[in-house]
């Protein structure tokens, strides 16, 4: 999105050419009824959501994290959320037509359908691990339950993903447990931001309309309150081991908008901020 | 007599790929990265396909127009653009390409490809082969780097990103 024209640069399906090196792109087909598809459209913007306004959150510690490491790790962190971000709303425009910096820079606050867990700010630094070992380890059990996705230039882009969540996987484990283990100021302060972030942590594996519908035709290996179960037999262990609170039994309220945050209005504000002083801005 | 256009070939394609260097580390070329996925060739029209490094790399647009421009004019249509048909991964780097980054002061991705929970990226110094080098962030000054120091010649250095 800040690289020239997204258009000639995003992956599209061309026809098909023989030749050498690896084999030529084949278009993708319409293989889905019209409920499926309005699923797998739905899945594609909450997850571009998901990693769009969690990339521009983390941005902000840019300069100002504790060590400088974590400038530049955060900073990474949210290029890569961004990254994905552009790629997934690239796929939702091959999908239902659009242009992806229409999806991301486009729209009105109540359009986004970001989980609720991406409605809070930055907040401090263990506010900030705590969310993001959350997320990163929840959206690592939805890529998980993707990477064999019936609709093939998903599962592709989802390889990709996950490769590089790897690293952020790796990254938060290892804040998770400086934290916890670093005295008694550290482990309040991420003990109380965890317990304020679970209940919206839980939304992140929920909200997805169709999600059965998507689970039935393969695109999903298994509807997202079965990827929630398996996500949080996951953390158990970890969380026990470092004891650190656990999820609630369950969440209430809806999960992905349309009402959102006053914190998330002021980041639109300054997210869309160019795009809306001028928008036929190419920068 | 008339000049003979000689046909080309994908040979000749590869050969001007390996004439594109990357923007971010220019003294590897996109073919030692392993960035180009496929060639293919039909008549007038000539499509190569590029495989992105990261998703989120800033420098997708520019290795993509890069390439476009040193193949313009080679066929009368030419295409250049990214796909995710296989995920790039740093196995793609050519060992050209891996002594390319050693001699320029990258050390190359380490092995096992992805670094897990408990298994860290290690380097050997590129600078003076030392082993004894110690990682000081995941994270670097580019999505595709990690910064490590050296403990014997205590100078910093950057790795190529295992992914």
């Amino acid at each position: 999105m800040s690289t020239g024209d997204p258009a000639a640069t995003a992956p599209r399906a061309p026809k098909a050419l023989g030749g050498s090196g690896g084999a030529l792109s084949a278009p993708p087909d319409n293989q889905f009824d019209p409920k499926v598809r309005t699923a797998l459209s739905n899945l594609l913007l909450a997850m571009g959501d998901d990693e769009f306004v969690l990339g521009y959150w983390d941005s902000e510690w840019t300069g100002i994290a504790p060590v400088l490491e974590e400038d530049v790790a955060f900073a990474s962190l949210a290029q890569d959320e961004i990254g994905h971000a552009q790629a997934l709303y690239q796929l939702l425009a091959d999908l239902e037509g659009g242009d992806p910096d229409e999806l991301a820079y486009g729209r009105q606050p109540e359009g986004y359908r970001h989980a609720r867990l991406l409605d809070h700010p930055r907040t401090d630094w263990a506010f900030s691990v705590a969310r993001r070992f959350l997320y990163d380890t929840a959206d690592a059990a939805r890529l998980d339950a993707l990477a064999g996705s019936a609709y093939e230039p998903l599962a592709a882009v989802v390889a990709k993903m996950r490769r590089e969540e790897t690293y952020h996987l790796l990254h938060m484990h290892a804040w998770l447990e400086r934290l916890a283990g670093g005295g008694e100021e550290p482990r309040a302060r991420l003990t109380a931001a965890l317990e304020r972030l679970w209940p919206d942590a839980l939304c992140v594996l929920d909200g997805i309309e169709g999600d059965e519908l998507l689970a039935e035709a393969g695109v999903l290996a298994e509807p997202m309150a079965a990827v929630r179960r398996r996500w949080l037999a996951a953390l158990a262990p970890e969380l026990a081991r470092l004891g650190l609170p656990g999820p609630p039994a369950g969440h209430t309220g809806p999960c992905r908008g349309p009402g959102r945050s006053k914190d998330f209005r002021w980041l639109w504000e300054q997210l869309t901020m160019v795009r809306r002083s001028d928008p036929e801005a190419v920068w | 007599m008339t000049s003979q256009v000689r046909a080309l070939t994908e040979d000749a394609v590869w050969g001007a790929l390996a004439e594109v260097p990357d923007p971010e580390i220019p003294v590897v070329s996109v073919v030692d990265l392993g960035l180009v996925h496929a060639v293919g060739l039909d008549g007038d029209r000539l499509r190569v396909e590029l495989l992105p490094t990261f998703v989120g790399c800033p420098a997708l647009e520019l290795i993509r127009a890069s390439v476009a421009e040193r193949l313009a004019g080679m066929a009368p249509q030419v295409e250049v653009e990214m796909t995710f048909a296989v995920p790039w991964t740093s196995d793609r780097i050519t060992p050209e390409g891996r002594r390319k980054l050693g001699d320029s002061g990258f050390a190359p991705p380490s092995r096992p490809l992805l670094p897990t929970i408990g298994v860290r990226p290690t380097a050997t110094c590129p600078w003076c082969g030392s082993a004894d080098t110690t990682l000081e962030n995941l994270f670097g000054p580019t999505l595709c780097r990690t910064v490590f120091f050296c403990n014997r010649c205590r100078q910093p250095f950057e790795q190529f990103k295992a992914v």
